[in-house]
């Protein structure tokens, strides 16, 4: 039961709490850069979901079997961006040969993904706060959901924003921060949520 | 000034390209190290240090290296230098390496990095490069530190831990919290479209144009909505 309450919690604070976009700034790129439309949004942010998964699946096993029986732990950076870049690749090739549905939603967003800096600051995230493997993956999947809330809310806060009158020189991406600087103030309602989920 | 002269790709990396304010590139570390002066300055160096690396290497390599495949070779340059960054901190600075955290080995995925690489390494020459990794550097290093000045002066009334008058009694946290940083950029950025108005390259869609991914996803989905709007 403990275990399981301990994955609650690492969820829900990294939906919420720690979220990366709101309040950690992993992922801002594609965050403001494809928040313009709900679809576009949640495109996004399911590919993100997913990419995250497959990436913890596969690295925290290399860091804890490959790269730290070797003393390699050094290595970490290099060998953690290389493999989600093949990885991506390869999803995107065995989508494309397999699921051609789902690689019409999800594959624009793919190649994208590879530079996502909230993907490799996951993966090792999970390292450095001493997770093991489920515990690893509950909390990618949060992260993912997270990103996704994100992603959703800020694309209709955008709608709007489209439609205001705004300055001259605030037109465009400051305006935009500005928004986003106040969904993140909202997120900080969740702070205390989490402590007390359970008390 | 001659566009072209190597004394302007030194110098407009500082305001008119400034990859921060203008570009709009690297917006994860800018908004996650300008909680303090310190940090903002160190992350600055650390990213300059390893932009004017990889500028050098891929512009050596730029005949070498497949088109098809340049990305990940590019990464792996990065991703080179970065531990290198990396492990000079760590044991010769470990109060910045705990400070940085996580942020310092997210340089390999900096957009800065990885956008010069793309869009100027890959086309020049070693000289130029280098003076471009230089140039781009500072105003990286510069933007940070502004942000960082205005967020640590007004959030916890101090300049590089130096607590100053007035500012220390009265200060307001919000600054130094996640929203506070998006707010700080956000102004920024709108005085500084204000003072080069006319001059700086105007973004129609940021975060597509200069972002490095916008090479592989050409049809993809932040193009295609850019593309509609124009028309």
């Amino acid at each position: 039961m403990d275990t399981f309450k301990n994955l609650i919690v690492i969820l829900m604070s990294s939906v919420l709490v720690n979220n990366y976009v709101l309040s950690r700034f992993l992922g801002i790129c594609p965050f403001l850069g494809v928040s313009k439309k709900l679809g576009q949004a949640t495109g996004m942010g399911v590919s993100v979901i997913f990419v995250m998964l497959i990436a913890t699946l596969v690295t925290w096993p290399i860091q804890h079997y490959v790269l730290d029986p070797m003393n390699l732990g050094y290595m970490q950076t290099i060998v953690f961006i290389l493999v989600i870049a093949a990885l991506v690749q390869f999803v995107e090739i065995v989508l494309k040969k397999f699921m051609p549905a789902l690689h019409k939603s999800l594959g624009v967003y793919l190649p994208l993904i590879t530079t996502n800096c909230a993907v490799l600051g996951v993966t090792i995230n999970n390292i450095t706060d001493g997770y093991n493997f489920v515990e690893s993956l509950v909390s990618s999947l949060g992260v993912g959901l997270g990103f996704l809330l994100a992603m959703v809310l800020f694309a209709g806060v955008r709608s709007r924003l489209d439609e205001s009158d705004v300055p001259e020189c605030f037109k465009g991406l400051p305006v935009t921060l500005i928004a986003a600087s106040f969904v993140s103030l909202a997120f900080f309602g969740f702070a205390g949520v989490v402590d007390n989920l359970f008390a | 000034m001659n566009k072209n002269s190597n004394m302007s790709v030194l110098l407009r990396g500082l305001l008119l390209e400034n990859p921060v304010f203008v570009l709009i590139l690297g917006t994860c570390p800018t908004l996650a190290t300008t909680t303090t002066v310190i940090g903002a300055l160190s992350m600055g160096l650390a990213a300059m240090a390893v932009l004017i690396c990889s500028n050098a290497v891929i512009s050596l390599l730029r005949k070498v290296i497949p088109d098809g495949v340049r990305i990940p070779c590019y990464i792996v340059i990065i991703a080179g230098f970065v531990t290198m960054v990396q492990m000079f901190v760590q044991a010769f600075l470990p109060e910045i390496y705990e400070l940085l955290g996580v942020y310092l080995a997210l340089i390999t995925v900096n957009c800065i990095i990885l956008g010069r690489a793309e869009m100027f390494a890959s086309k020049n020459t070693v000289g130029r490069s280098v003076l471009d990794g230089i140039g781009m550097g500072l105003g990286f290093t510069l933007a940070l530190v502004a942000m960082a000045t205005v967020r640590e002066v007004l959030g916890s009334g101090s300049f590089a831990g130096i607590a100053l008058p007035f500012f220390s009694t009265h200060t307001i946290s919000f600054f130094i919290k996640a929203p506070g940083g998006m707010l700080v950029y956000g102004v920024m950025i709108a005085i500084v479209n204000k003072l080069t108005h006319g001059k700086a390259p105007r973004k129609k869609s940021f975060a597509c144009a200069g972002c490095p991914s916008a090479a592989m996803c050409s049809a993809g989905a932040c193009e295609t909505s850019a593309v509609k709007e124009d028309n």
